[in-house]
């Protein structure tokens, strides 16, 4: 089964073509990884992917429906969620909060309900909580459980947008250079979880990656780009080895 | 060193972090409902015009402090709710219908103007809100057959529980009821969904995209919550004042609700009430200061707008969180007391963001 699919995607700024005529397919339940020098249009593809931007041309499809329309709050609900190069968390609040905020897609609200605080209310509540939990217990996030996130490191702020990413239970994760900025330790932590999404929670999981060491641990399927345009697709091994790619990392 | 150790999930969620906090409000509460034992009339007024400062504030920090969209129009939601209210009382509508309905109108009111303020940030947005409230104030001056024009009238006063409205203790209870009330509702939508996708809008959009805020949906709300517990505060202020005339509601009002919010502390109720206290007995204080100083600049016209000015930049420069950030570190500095370290509060790192955030 296919998860995602691109067709012929496109985007130019102006001049610039960030992505110029992509296609690919993402199987289910793999891991498939993006990689190519800077500027590639790697983050590019993501952002279309969120419906951040929207495509010069192209389709996107996801689990056989089309994409390329639906506006870009609605992608959590329908299964695609995502980390951001920089770190995009909420900054003035807490871990728990950063977390409950990945139920956001599931937490359909009445105001008037939450306004008095219904019963109802709080019986959601406590269960995005234990959903949350089994997250927090997933990543060992426990002991930063009610900081807040300007008061933690820049490691831990990674693994807690990957935890908001978990939350909103997808069955497609975009991690866009998760290992940046992390110690040895843990982008060794890095892999077993990766590899743990995909084969116990069965999240179909693509990624932008410099590490080539992490990229060939869990990598199913690797595409390269450059310029925007596919330059190599295959094992990680094959890439790796690819003359073109060899010479788009040389600055050829 | 106090900690708050959770044994259930309840205790997350609950109004007040731990049965000592809650002990701490209580008492404060019956203080303040034993008040009108000792105080004198005049002090319960004092104490009643920051009770309904402070539900302006608490509004305004819904939409400014967690939804980080600035506002200088909040004067004129106190105003349409004033107005509504009193509007309402002339009909005939009892004092139990007529506060609620000039609050959903006000509201109304707030998504109306919400929706076009939808695409503007920032100083665009403090300007189309200024805009708006001279708008409203337009709107009250010439509205005459409801308004009463420029002269404006007088607010009726209604009997409640058997008093005249205006009479104390009653009006002081009244207004500390409303009080509570509105920060029960403030924070209760502050722990619930909507809340925090509140505070994810005014932290990252477009974070908050992905994980599903419809932002056009929260910041319409957002307008609508915050104008609204403005407007119910405006049928209180209407008693306050006694009279409505247009000039009342003017850009002034609306730039000391905003300092109340940035000098209490962005982020807080408790700091909305911090900040309605502080700006509430500044004109006592202006006015105790005048003997002091000389002549000259005593009688300068334009000396109490002058010190709220200076005192909202001074506080943005030097105390960003305000008093309730300075409240945080005194508690701090006891409970941890020869421990306390002065780099506590200081930013351990800094994190370059680049443009290209995404
Ligand atoms: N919003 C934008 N406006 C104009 N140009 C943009 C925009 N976003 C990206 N670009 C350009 O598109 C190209 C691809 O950028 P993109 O961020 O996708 O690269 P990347 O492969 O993620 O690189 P990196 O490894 O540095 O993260 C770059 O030339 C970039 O300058
Ligand atoms: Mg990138």
């Amino acid at each position: 089964m296919i998860a995602l699919e691109a067709r012929e995607l496109a985007l130019h700024f102006g001049g610039i073509k960030a992505v110029d005529g992509i296609s690919f397919q993402v199987p289910e339940r793999s891991v498939f990884t993006l990689i190519g020098p800077n500027g590639a249009g790697k983050t590019t593809v993501f952002n279309l992917i969120s419906r951040i931007y929207e495509p010069t041309a192209g389709r996107l499809i996801f689990e056989g429906r089309d994409i390329t329309t639906v506006p870009p709050h609605d992608i959590a609900r329908r299964g695609i969620a995502r980390t951001f190069q920089n770190i995009e968390l909420f900054e003035n609040a807490t871990v728990l909060q950063n977390l409950l905020l990945g139920r956001h897609a599931h937490a359909a609200g009445n105001v008037v309900a939450e306004l008095m605080f219904l019963p109802g209310v709080r019986r959601r509540e406590i269960a995005h909580r234990e959903a949350v939990e089994r997250v927090i217990d997933f990543l060992n996030l426990e002991p930063h459980r009610d900081t807040l996130i300007s008061g933690l490191s820049y490691g831990v702020r990674k693994i807690v947008e990957l935890g908001r990413a978990l939350c909103t239970e997808p069955r497609l994760l975009l991690l866009d250079e998760p290992s940046s900025g992390l110690n040895p330790e843990e982008t060794d932590d890095l892999v077993f979880w990766i590899q743990d999404i995909r084969d116990i929670l069965g999240i179909t999981v693509l990624m932008v990656e410099h590490d080539m060491g992490l990229v060939s641990k869990v990598s199913d399927h690797v595409l390269a780009l450059n310029h925007g345009q596919v330059i190599a697709s295959g094992t990680p091994g094959a890439v790796k080895s690819d003359p073109q790619v060899v010479k788009a990392y040389l600055g050829g | 060193m106090r900690y708050q150790f959770k044994t259930s999930y309840d205790r997350d969620i609950d109004l007040f972090g731990d049965a000592a906090q809650r002990n701490w409000y209580l008492a404060l509460l019956a203080v303040l409902c034993a008040a009108p034992l000792v105080l004198e009339q005049f002090w319960l007024g004092e104490l009643s015009y920051v009770f309904i400062l402070s539900i302006a504030a608490v509004g305004l920090m819904l939409l400014t402090g967690y939804t980080g969209q600035v506002s200088l129009c909040h004067g004129a939601f106190l105003g349409i709710g004033a107005y509504a209210y009193a509007v309402l009382l002339q009909r005939g509508v009892p004092f139990f219908v007529a506060a609620p309905l000039a609050s959903l109108i006000t509201a109304g009111v707030g998504a109306a103007i919400g929706f076009p303020a939808l695409r503007l940030v920032g100083i665009y947005l403090a300007m189309a809100t200024l805009a708006f409230n001279f708008i409203v104030e337009y709107v009250f001056v010439h509205w005459d057959s409801v308004t009463g024009g420029f002269s404006g009238f007088a607010v009726p006063q209604p009997t409640v529980f058997g008093y005249s409205i205006v009479d104390y203790p009653l009006f002081y209870y009244l207004t500390l009821a409303a009080l509570l009330f509105a920060l029960f509702v403030a924070n209760n939508i502050m722990r619930a969904p909507t809340g925090r996708a509140l505070i994810a809008l005014r932290d990252s959009e477009v974070a908050a995209q992905s994980m599903g805020v419809k932002l056009t949906r929260y910041k319409t709300i957002s307008f609508a919550l915050s104008a609204g517990l403005t407007g119910f505060a405006g049928a209180f202020f209407a008693h306050k004042i006694g009279y409505l005339a247009p000039d009342a509601f003017g850009i002034l009002l609306s730039i000391q609700l905003l300092l109340m919010v940035v000098v209490g502390g962005l982020g807080s109720f408790r700091g909305a009430i911090f900040g309605a206290l502080f700006v509430g007995a500044l004109p006592s204080v202006i006015a105790l200061l005048r003997d002091f100083l000389p002549q000259s600049v005593a009688r300068q016209p334009g000396l109490e707008p002058g010190l709220f000015g200076l005192i909202l930049i001074g506080f943005i420069l030097f105390e960003p969180h305000g008093i309730e950030g300075r409240w945080r570190k005194l508690r701090l500095f006891f409970s941890q007391f020869p421990m306390y370290r002065v780099a506590t509060f200081k930013k351990q790192k800094s994190f370059t963001k680049s443009e290209r955030f995404r």
